[in-house]
C-alpha cells in the first residue's frame, strides 16, 4: 500500500498530461453562445436603406434567414462576401446584414464596391444590439429560424469549406424543425 | 552563409549533447573513470557551440539580415542597436535559443563549481542536463529553428520588434527569468542523480543548496522584473494579473521556496529526504510547464507566442519523458529514503512542514486554477470558463497570511525539538507588541482602518519582531554586539533578509491593494483635477520624435498643497514601422508612494483623455523582491557549502573517531546527521 | 515567459480569430462622471472582474478590444441607474455566458474549484500529521547519563553507534577548529 501511495505523483501527472495533450486540440477561444435557441432580442434600430425609419424584430423575415454581422473596417467581411453573394443569387436563404460599429457613408460606400448579398441591413453604430446579441467582433453570423428563434451561430470568417460543412446543414436542420 | 555556421553550430551542440547524455552516465554506473572524465570537457564543448550559435543570431540582428526569418519578423532597420539584440529573446525560436544557452550555462557552473563533490555523482548530474539539451536542440531544430531563411525572396525591411518590448526592463527580465527558471533543471538533475546513485545525505543536501539558492534568487528577480515591467509599461497600473502563463513561474517559485527549506531540513537532520527529491521534481517540472503552456497556446492568454500544435506536442512528449520518468524513477527508489531521525512534534522540522505545507497547497491551488477551464472544456464538452483574479486572491491572500504567521515562529523554533515554554517565553512580548502596534499605528495615522490593514501590519510587525528577538537571543552571550552580528553565519543573515523582503513584499501589494486610488479625466490644456492630496495641472502636449516612433508628449504640473511639486510626462506613442500605439507612463516613484500617470487619446473637443494614480507602498513590492533575492545568493554563498572534499572515509567518521581525527577537515553535522544514510 | 508579451498578444490574436474592430486604442481611458464615490469604485471592480470577450485574458478595464469599451459603458449606464451588482453580473451572463465572470459561479461543476484548495489543505495536514506521528515513534540521538550519544537507527540494519563523551569533545574541538557548526549547537538550528 504505501509503495503503491509513491505512485500517485506519477499518476496525477499523466492525467493531467492527458487533459493537456486535450487540451491542445480544444478551442479555448471561441465562446460558444449563450443565445442558442432563444429568440432574437428585440431592438428599435434604423436601417441602410430606409432612411430614419426605426424598425423591430417584426420587420425581419418570417421564414428562417442568416444575420450577419458586418462592417466596412472589417478585414474578414470581405472575405466571406463572395459566399453569401453566391448564396443571394441562387436564393438559398435570405440574409439580414447588421453593420455593426460603423459609419453609414462607410457601409454604403463599402456595399456598392463589394456588392450587396443583404436584404436589409440593420444600422448598430453605438455596438449596443450587438451586446444584446453576445457578439464581440465581426463578423459573426446567426441562424434564426421561422419564429425568431436563434438556432446557430459561427463566430469568425465563413469559407466554402464551413459554408458547405456547417451553414448549410444549419440552414437544412432549421428548415426539417420548421416543417414538423 | 554565415546563419548557416550558425546552423551547424546548433547541430555540434547537439551531437556533444547526445554523448554527454550517454557516456559519463554509462561511466558512472560501470565506475569507467575515463567516461566520467568526459562529463566536463563535453559540458564546455556545448556551451561552447551553442555561445556560437548564439552570437551568430545575434549578429543577424546587428547585420539587419532579413534573409533569416526571426530576423525578419522581430527587427527592422530603424531598430536601435540595443533594442536589435535583445530582440533575439524577442520571439519564440530565438528566445528558446537563449533558454537552451542557459542551460548550458548552467551546466558549465556546475562543472567547474563542483570541485568538491565526488566526480561520479558530477559526472550523473552533467548527464542528465546533457539530457535535457538534447530535448531542447532537438525541439528547435525539429520545430523552431531560429536560423530558417527565407529564401530566395527575402523582405526589404523587418516587421520591428513589438512595440511594448521595445523597453530597458524588456532588456533584462527575461534574462533574468530564464536563468532563474532553467536554473531549477540544475537542483533537478541534483535529485536524479541522488535517485539513480541511492546517494542522499547531508552532503548532497549540501551541494545542492547553493544551486537551488541561486536558481530560486533569480527567479525571484526574474518574476519581479516581469510585475515591474507590466506596471510601469502596461499602463494599466497593475503589478500581477493571474494570467495561464504568470501562474506557472509563481508555482516555481513557490514550490521552489519550500524546497530551499526542505533541503535545510534534509542538510541538518537527514529527514524530509524523499520529500525534497520530489519538491525538485515537481519544481522542475512546472518550469516546463510554464514553457508548454506558453509555447503551445494551450491556455488563452495575452502573452501566448504566435502558437503551433506540433510545438505543443513536442514539448507535451519531452514532459511526459522526463517528468514522467523522474517521478517513476522517485515512486520506485524513494522507499529508500527513510529519515534517520526523528523530531518531536514541537520542532523547526515541524514548522518547515507547515511552511512546506502552505506553500505546496498554494502551488497546487494555483495549478488548479490555472488548469480547471481547460478541465472544464474537455469534460463539459465545449462550455468555457474563466478564473481569473478574484479566485486566485480569495485564495493565495489566507495562505500567505498562514505562512506569514509560522515564518516568525520557525526560525526562533530548535531542530528537533523544541519546548512550548522556549516558544513561549519567545514570543508572547512579540506577539503583544505586534498585535498592539499593528492596531495602533494604522489607526493614528488614518480613521477609518479597514481589516486588510490591520491584518498587514500585525503580520508585517510580528515577523519583524520575531527576527530582532532571535537574533538578540543569538548573540546575547558575545561580548560586543558587532562581534555577535559578525558571529552570525552568512546563511543566516540569507535567510534573515529574504524574510524581512517577503514582509516588505506582503505589506506592499496589500497596502497598494487598499490604498491606491485613481482618477479618469478629460482635460483641457490649463484644466486640473485632484487626487488625493495633490493636483494634476495637464498644460498641453507637444510632439516627440523618437528614433522609430513618434508621440504626443503631455506636460503634467503635479502640485501639492499648492506648492508646485513636479512635472510628469506620459507620452502616447506611435512605433512608425508597425503602425502600433503604446503607452508610456508618467511616473515619479517614491518610497512611499508612486504618483502614475497615463495619456489616453485626444478627443473631438481638443482635450485629452487621461488616468492618475496615487499608489502608497507599490515600490516596496519590488524592493521587498531585491531583499529576497539578495538574502537567496547571500545564503547561496555561505562557505560552509563549498569548504568541504567529502570523501569516502568520512562515513566512517562516526564509527572511528580516530580516523575523523586523521583525515580532518569533517563535518560533524555530516557524520551525525548522514550517519547510516546511503547504506 | 511572462508578462512581456501582454500587447502582442492582444493584436495578435485578434488577427488569428479573424475578428475586427473600427477601434484600437493604447491605453483604456475611459472619463465617466460619477455621483458618488462609491459609485465609482463599484465601476471599477466591476470591469477588473469581467473578462474582455473579444481578446484574450484581459479584464474590461484593461483591454484595448473595441466590445470592452462598450461593456464598460454598459456597466457605467447600469450603475448610475441604479443596478445592483447582481443584475448587473446577470446582464453580463445572459449575453456572454460563463465565460467573462473571471469570479467562476459556485455550481455542481465548479466545486471542485471552490474546494478543491481546502481539500489539498486538509489532505496535506493529514499527511503532516502522520509524517510527525511516525517520527516521534522514530528513535532520536538520545544523551545518555554519561554525555555520549546514542545514534539509533531503525529504517537500516547498521549498528547503534556510540561515541563516548571524550570522543565527543575531540570530535567538537575538530569542528570548533573548522568554524564548524555542530549539529547539538547548529547556528541557524536554534
Amino acid at each position: 500500500m504505501s509503495k503503491l501511495k509513491l505512485f500517485l505523483p506519477v499518476i496525477i501527472f499523466f492525467v493531467l498530461a492527458i487533459f493537456m495533450w486535450r487540451g491542445l486540440y480544444q478551442d479555448s477561444r471561441t465562446l460558444p453562445s449563450v443565445l442558442i435557441d432563444r429568440p432574437l432580442p428585440e431592438f428599435q434600430l434604423r436601417s441602410l436603406e430606409l432612411g430614419d425609419q426605426l424598425l423591430s424584430t417584426a420587420d425581419l423575415p418570417d421564414e428562417p434567414f442568416i444575420l450577419n454581422i458586418w462592417g466596412s473596417y472589417c478585414l474578414p467581411c470581405l472575405q466571406e462576401n463572395p459566399i453569401f453573394m453566391a448564396a443571394k443569387d441562387q436564393q438559398i436563404i435570405p440574409i439580414i446584414g447588421l453593420n455593426y460599429k460603423d459609419r453609414d457613408e462607410s457601409a454604403r460606400n463599402w456595399l456598392e464596391i463589394n456588392g450587396n448579398p443583404f436584404e436589409l441591413n440593420i444600422i448598430d453604430d453605438s455596438g449596443r444590439y450587438g451586446i444584446d446579441l453576445g457578439v464581440y467582433g465581426a463578423p459573426e453570423t446567426f441562424l434564426v429560424d421561422a419564429n425568431g428563434v436563434i438556432r446557430f451561430k459561427h463566430i469568425g470568417v465563413i469559407n466554402y469549406q464551413i459554408w458547405e460543412d456547417e451553414i448549410m446543414p444549419a440552414i437544412a436542420a432549421v428548415r426539417a424543425g420548421g416543417d414538423s | 552563409m554565415i546563419p548557416e555556421l550558425g546552423n551547424f553550430a546548433l547541430i555540434l551542440a547537439f551531437c556533444l549533447s547526445i554523448i554527454l547524455a550517454v557516456i559519463p552516465m554509462a561511466g558512472a554506473a560501470r565506475g569507467n573513470l575515463l567516461w566520467i572524465s568526459l562529463a566536463r570537457p563535453l559540458t564546455a564543448g556545448v556551451f561552447v557551440f551553442l555561445s556560437i550559435s548564439l552570437l551568430i543570431l545575434g549578429y543577424s540582428f546587428v547585420s539587419d539580415d532579413f534573409s533569416v526569418q526571426f530576423v525578419a519578423n522581430h527587427s527592422n532597420t530603424m531598430l536601435p542597436i540595443y533594442y536589435k539584440i535583445t530582440a533575439v529573446w524577442g520571439g519564440h525560436e530565438g528566445s528558446f535559443l537563449f533558454w537552451t544557452w542557459m542551460l548550458g550555462g548552467w551546466m558549465l557552473a556546475v562543472s567547474i563549481f563542483s570541485k568538491a563533490m565526488p566526480d561520479e555523482f558530477v559526472a550523473r548530474v552533467l548527464s542528465i542536463m546533457g539530457m535535457l539539451s538534447v530535448g531542447y536542440i532537438l525541439f528547435m531544430l525539429a520545430t523552431s529553428n531560429p536560423f530558417d531563411r527565407v529564401l530566395p525572396l527575402s523582405p526589404e525591411d523587418g516587421a520591428d520588434l513589438n512595440a511594448a518590448l521595445q523597453d530597458f526592463a524588456f532588456i533584462i527580465h527575461p534574462p533574468s527569468l530564464y536563468m532563474g527558471y532553467v536554473g531549477f533543471s540544475v537542483v533537478f538533475a541534483f535529485a536524479i542523480a541522488a535517485l539513480i546513485s541511492g546517494r542522499l545525505d547531508a552532503a548532497w543536501a549540501r551541494w545542492c543548496r547553493p544551486w537551488a539558492n541561486a536558481a530560486w534568487a533569480i527567479l525571484t528577480l526574474g518574476l519581479a522584473l516581469g510585475s515591474w515591467w507590466a506596471y510601469y509599461e502596461l499602463g494599466w497600473g497593475g503589478w500581477w494579473a493571474w494570467d495561464p502563463v504568470e501562474n506557472p513561474p509563481m508555482i516555481t517559485w513557490l514550490l521552489g521556496a519550500a524546497m530551499i527549506h526542505s533541503l535545510a531540513a534534509t542538510e541538518k537532520r537527514g529527514v524530509f529526504k524523499s520529500w525534497t527529491v520530489l519538491l525538485a521534481i515537481m519544481a522542475f517540472a512546472s518550469s516546463l510547464l510554464g514553457t508548454f503552456i506558453t509555447r503551445s497556446g494551450l491556455l488563452t492568454s495575452v502573452h501566448a507566442f504566435a502558437t503551433d500544435p506540433t510545438r505543443g506536442v513536442y514539448i507535451l512528449g519531452f514532459l511526459a519523458l522526463i517528468i514522467g520518468g523522474s517521478l517513476v524513477l522517485y515512486a520506485i527508489r524513494a522507499p529508500s529514503l527513510k529519515s534517520e531521525f526523528g523530531f518531536g512534534s514541537f520542532s523547526r522540522e515541524v514548522f518547515l512542514l507547515a511552511n512546506n505545507l502552505i506553500l505546496v497547497v498554494a502551488s497546487a491551488a494555483i495549478l488548479l486554477g490555472t488548469l480547471y477551464p481547460m478541465v472544464y472544456q474537455a469534460m463539459t464538452g465545449g462550455e468555457l470558463i474563466s478564473v481569473g483574479p478574484p479566485y486566485f486572491n480569495a485564495i493565495f491572500i489566507p495562505l500567505m497570511a498562514i505562512l506569514a504567521v509560522f515564518m516568525a515562529i520557525g526560525p526562533i523554533s530548535r531542530w528537533k525539538k523544541t519546548s512550548p515554554e522556549h516558544l513561549r517565553s519567545q514570543l508572547t512580548k512579540v506577539a503583544m507588541a505586534a498585535i498592539g502596534l499593528g492596531i495602533v499605528i494604522p489607526v493614528l495615522l488614518t480613521l477609518d482602518v479597514p481589516l486588510g490593514t490591520i491584518a498587514t501590519t500585525v503580520l508585517s510587525f510580528w515577523i519583524i519582531f520575531a527576527m530582532f528577538k532571535d537574533i538578540r537571543s543569538k548573540i546575547a552571550n558575545k561580548p560586543t554586539i558587532a562581534a555577535g552580528l559578525r558571529s552570525l553565519p552568512v546563511s543566516y543573515w540569507g535567510m534573515t533578509l529574504a524574510h524581512f523582503g517577503f514582509v516588505m513584499t506582503m505589506a506592499g501589494a496589500c497596502l497598494s491593494s487598499i490604498y491606491s486610488i485613481e482618477r479618469s479625466v478629460l482635460l483641457q490644456s490649463g484644466q486640473s483635477a485632484d487626487l488625493g492630496a495633490y493636483n494634476f495641472r495637464f498644460e498641453g502636449t507637444r510632439p516627440v520624435q523618437g528614433p522609430n516612433f513618434i508621440a504626443d508628449e503631455a506636460t503634467i504640473v503635479v502640485s501639492r498643497g499648492g506648492e508646485f511639486y513636479k512635472n510628469l510626462y506620459p507620452q502616447k506613442r506611435l512605433y512608425t514601422s508597425s503602425g502600433t500605439p503604446t503607452s508610456h507612463m508618467g511616473i515619479d516613484g517614491r518610497f512611499l508612494r508612486d504618483l502614475f500617470t497615463t495619456l489616453g487619446d485626444q478627443r473631438e473637443n481638443g482635450g485629452w483623455s487621461m488616468t492618475v494614480y496615487v499608489k502608497p507602498f507599490v515600490r516596496w513590492i519590488w524592493i521587498g523582491t531585491i531583499f529576497i533575492a539578495f538574502g537567496g545568493i547571500l545564503a547561496a554563498t555561505d562557505k560552509r557549502y563549498r569548504q568541504f572534499k567529502v570523501k569516502q572515509a568520512q562515513k566512517m567518521a562516526i564509527t572511528t573517531p580516530a580516523h575523523a581525527q586523521s583525515s580532518a577537515p569533517v563535518s560533524l553535522s555530516t557524520g551525525l546527521d548522514a550517519g547510516g544514510s546511503g547504506a | 515567459m511572462k508578462l512581456f508579451e501582454r500587447m502582442l498578444g492582444l493584436s495578435l490574436v485578434c488577427v488569428l480569430l479573424y475578428l475586427a474592430f473600427p477601434v484600437n486604442s493604447h491605453a483604456q481611458v475611459d472619463v465617466y462622471d460619477f455621483e458618488t464615490v462609491e459609485q465609482e469604485q463599484r465601476f471599477r471592480q466591476l470591469s477588473n472582474e469581467f473578462r474582455c470577450p473579444m481578446c484574450q485574458n484581459a479584464n474590461l478595464s484593461s483591454s484595448p478590444g473595441g466590445v470592452a469599451a462598450d461593456l464598460r459603458r454598459e456597466i457605467y449606464r447600469m450603475i448610475i441607474e441604479g443596478q445592483t451588482d447582481t443584475q448587473i453580473e446577470e446582464f453580463m451572463l445572459s449575453r456572454y455566458g460563463d465565460f467573462v465572470l473571471y469570479r467562476p459561479r459556485l455550481t455542481t461543476q465548479t466545486i471542485l474549484l471552490w474546494f478543491g484548495p481546502i481539500l489539498f489543505l486538509l489532505a496535506g495536514i493529514w499527511i503532516g500529521w502522520n509524517v510527525i506521528r511516525n517520527s516521534a515513534s522514530r528513535k532520536s540521538p538520545t544523551r545518555n547519563g554519561d554525555g555520549s550519544v546514542t545514534v539509533a537507527n531503525n529504517s537500516h540494519a547498521v549498528a547503534d553507534v556510540v561515541i563516548s563523551a571524550e570522543e565527543r569533545k575531540r570530535l567538537n574541538r575538530l569542528l570548533a577548529e573548522n568554524d564548524l557548526p555542530t549539529n547539538a549547537n547548529d547556528m541557524t538550528g536554534r
